[in-house]
């Protein structure tokens, strides 16, 4: 399973945001795509997903155009996971890992009884089983984005793009969150990782693409491309990171 | 509080027990008291064809006079709640009432012509019913050809647009009418009764109801994944722009259909999904039925003492208004201090 987009143009018909992105997102690996404000992340997100039509070049899964595949043939395939937002509706943890059973129903089907296996699965899997029945609204944020990717690993869905899913979350949340992605790669899904944060990208991914202003500033392995230089010029900023060698790579941590 | 999904079965047959009781009492009650024992044996009578042995003055007010009105309740009651539901779930907003796409100002619009035209009632109940269609159309049509990043944001905008436009014809066709004999007749229409529902009527209205109804029931397990934002839906797998417009569709003809039958009833559809969710959660497949079980007596319950606790009648959606008021407020603080 591979997601492979080639001179990619995305954006809106009358306010292009970028263009000229190549990337390669394949079965176990870390693919982490950085970059300012306003670089045009979530857009580059939204249309690699096949939510945005793209404005030029392609977006193909194993060879397949994205544009032509059916909702429900992409859910199944590629997975998203939004950053936890605050919704008035107060599902359950489980009802809400549930929800990524969907594209695998009829459209009237309730869950059968392997769904809601599944759905149990996944919750396993985060090590947040013993929350399935409380509501959304009274778990900690960190829970909240680990519910989130448990729906998305509900789905079966090879590949699973996130969206930036250790903002808002304090540092041990965030180690979590990358903990489990670490976990995910070993499980050979392949992961797209939209985040803000060099240090994030030096500590689970494979590959790295910088982002400026919808173009490719660097792509490359991740101690590769995050250098002082690199993230000077692109955050217009004076950096002195202090690399790999001070932040070491992940390794599946395990809360206690 | 929240019913765990065991248990939800046993809430929902406790409720409509609930309900059973209160069209007991609402067939009971009135100027004319009948015993709950001969209004079973009036219903039991006419469902099996059989002779009921009551007087046949009993028969007629149980059978010609209370179960039209009693059933009208039911109906609207809980169609305006399964309504009021799904446009919630739809918009993503829990202060989402079923004529937030102007079918009651459509609908008021075509009752008033009909009015100001001295068409008969049935006339009325049509060009209402085509009024509150017309309505929804125009906003669908307009916030589509509008279009925009946020669509769900452009309807709404749109139908409180549309809705004040209907609202202005309203106003027009109430200037234009004759003021002693059709505006009484306008204003006692927009006001809402149940007094005046005949069976035929009921006959008309209660297949429509019945049919948005059960296809938002059919769609339950998607409509439950419209509450999620837009990009999650889709990713999810869900053909969003085309569900909402089925649901938009389902939630118009089930608005439409019980406001033409029984005039702009409010709150019951904003009120009763809330307490729904407050009492078996947020789950959609769980809350549609739960609401239609509780607007249903809801409904009937205050329609039954609109008819009995003063000596003349209370049009049933002023009296919503009044209950639905501090309702809304209570419901409000109990899910407010339980999220806080």
């Amino acid at each position: 399973m591979t997601l492979e987009a080639r001179g990619l143009a995305f954006g809106y018909p009358a306010r292009p945001v970028g263009s000229g992105i190549d990337l390669i997102l394949e079965k176990g690996r870390v693919l982490c795509l950085l970059g300012p404000n306003g670089s045009g992340k979530t857009t580059l997100m939204k249309t690699l997903l096949g939510l945005l039509p793209a404005q030029a070049g392609e977006v193909r899964i194993d060879g397949r155009d994205v544009a032509s595949l059916t909702a429900r043939e992409r859910a199944s395939v590629l997975a998203y996971v939004p950053q936890a937002a605050e919704t008035f509706f107060d599902y359950t943890l489980a009802e809400m890992v549930e929800m990524g059973r969907t594209s695998h129903r009829g459209l009237f089907a309730r869950p059968a009884p392997r769904d809601m296996r599944i759905a149990r699965e996944a919750l396993e899997t985060l090590g947040i089983a013993a929350l399935a029945e409380r509501p959304i609204h009274r778990v900690s944020g960190g829970e909240r984005q680990l519910a989130l990717i448990a729906r998305a690993l509900a789905t079966e869905a090879a590949l699973l793009v996130l969206d930036e899913p250790t903002a808002n979350l304090d540092f041990g949340n965030q180690m979590r969150v990358l903990g489990e992605i670490v976990r995910l790669r070993e499980r050979g899904i392949g992961v797209l990782l939209c985040s803000h944060d060099p240090g994030h990208a030096l500590e689970v991914a494979d590959e790295v693409l910088l982002i400026q202003a919808g173009k490719t500033f660097a792509r490359g392995n991740a101690v590769d491309v995050i250098t002082d230089d690199n993230l000077s010029r692109l955050y217009g900023i004076e950096v002195h990171y202090h690399g790999p060698h001070v932040r070491p790579r992940l390794q599946a941590p395990r809360a206690p | 509080m929240i019913a765990a999904r065991s248990r939800f079965p046993l809430w929902l047959g406790g409720a409509i027990l609930l309900v059973g009781c209160v069209a007991a009492w609402s067939f009971s009650v009135g100027r004319f008291p009948v015993s709950p024992g001969d209004v079973w044996r009036a219903l039991w009578a006419a469902i099996t064809g059989g002779e009921s042995g009551l007087a046949g003055n009993v028969e007629a007010i149980v059978l010609g006079v209370r179960a039209p009105r009693v059933f009208a309740a039911l109906a609207v009651g809980g169609g305006l709640a399964a309504a009021g539901a799904a446009y919630q779930n739809l918009f993503k907003n829990p202060l989402v009432s079923p004529d937030i796409l102007g079918v009651a100002a459509g609908c008021a619009l075509g009752a008033g012509i009909a009015i100001l035209y001295s068409l008969p009632v049935s006339a009325i109940h049509a060009f209402a019913f085509a009024g509150g269609l017309a309505a929804v159309a125009l906003v669908v049509a307009v916030g589509s050809w509008v279009g925009g990043r946020d669509p769900i944001l452009t309807l709404i905008l749109t139908g409180v647009v549309v809705g004040s436009l209907f609202s202005a014809g309203i106003a027009l066709v109430k200037y234009l009418a004759d003021p002693y004999n059709q505006l009484p007749a306008i204003v006692f229409w927009l006001l809402g009764s149940f007094t005046s529902v005949l069976a035929g009527d009921l006959q008309v209205a209660l297949p429509l109801i019945a049919l948005g109804v059960v296809a938002l029931w059919l769609l339950r397990w998607r409509i439950d994944v419209l509450a999620l934002s837009e990009d999650e839906a889709r990713s999810l797998g869900v053909d969003v722009r085309r569900l909402r417009i089925v649901v938009i569709l389902a939630a118009t003809l089930v608005t439409a259909a019980a406001v033409s039958l029984a005039g702009t009833i409010g709150w019951v559809g904003l009120i009763i999904p809330h307490a729904a969710r407050l009492l078996v959660g947020a789950s959609f497949p769980r809350v549609l039925p739960f609401s239609v079980v509780l607007g249903a007596g809801f409904m009937l319950a205050v329609d039954t003492l609109c008819r009995t606790a003063f000596t003349s009648e209370i049009p049933p959606g002023v009296a919503t208004a009044f209950i639905g008021t501090p309702a809304f407020i209570a419901l409000l603080a109990i899910t407010y201090r339980r999220s806080a």
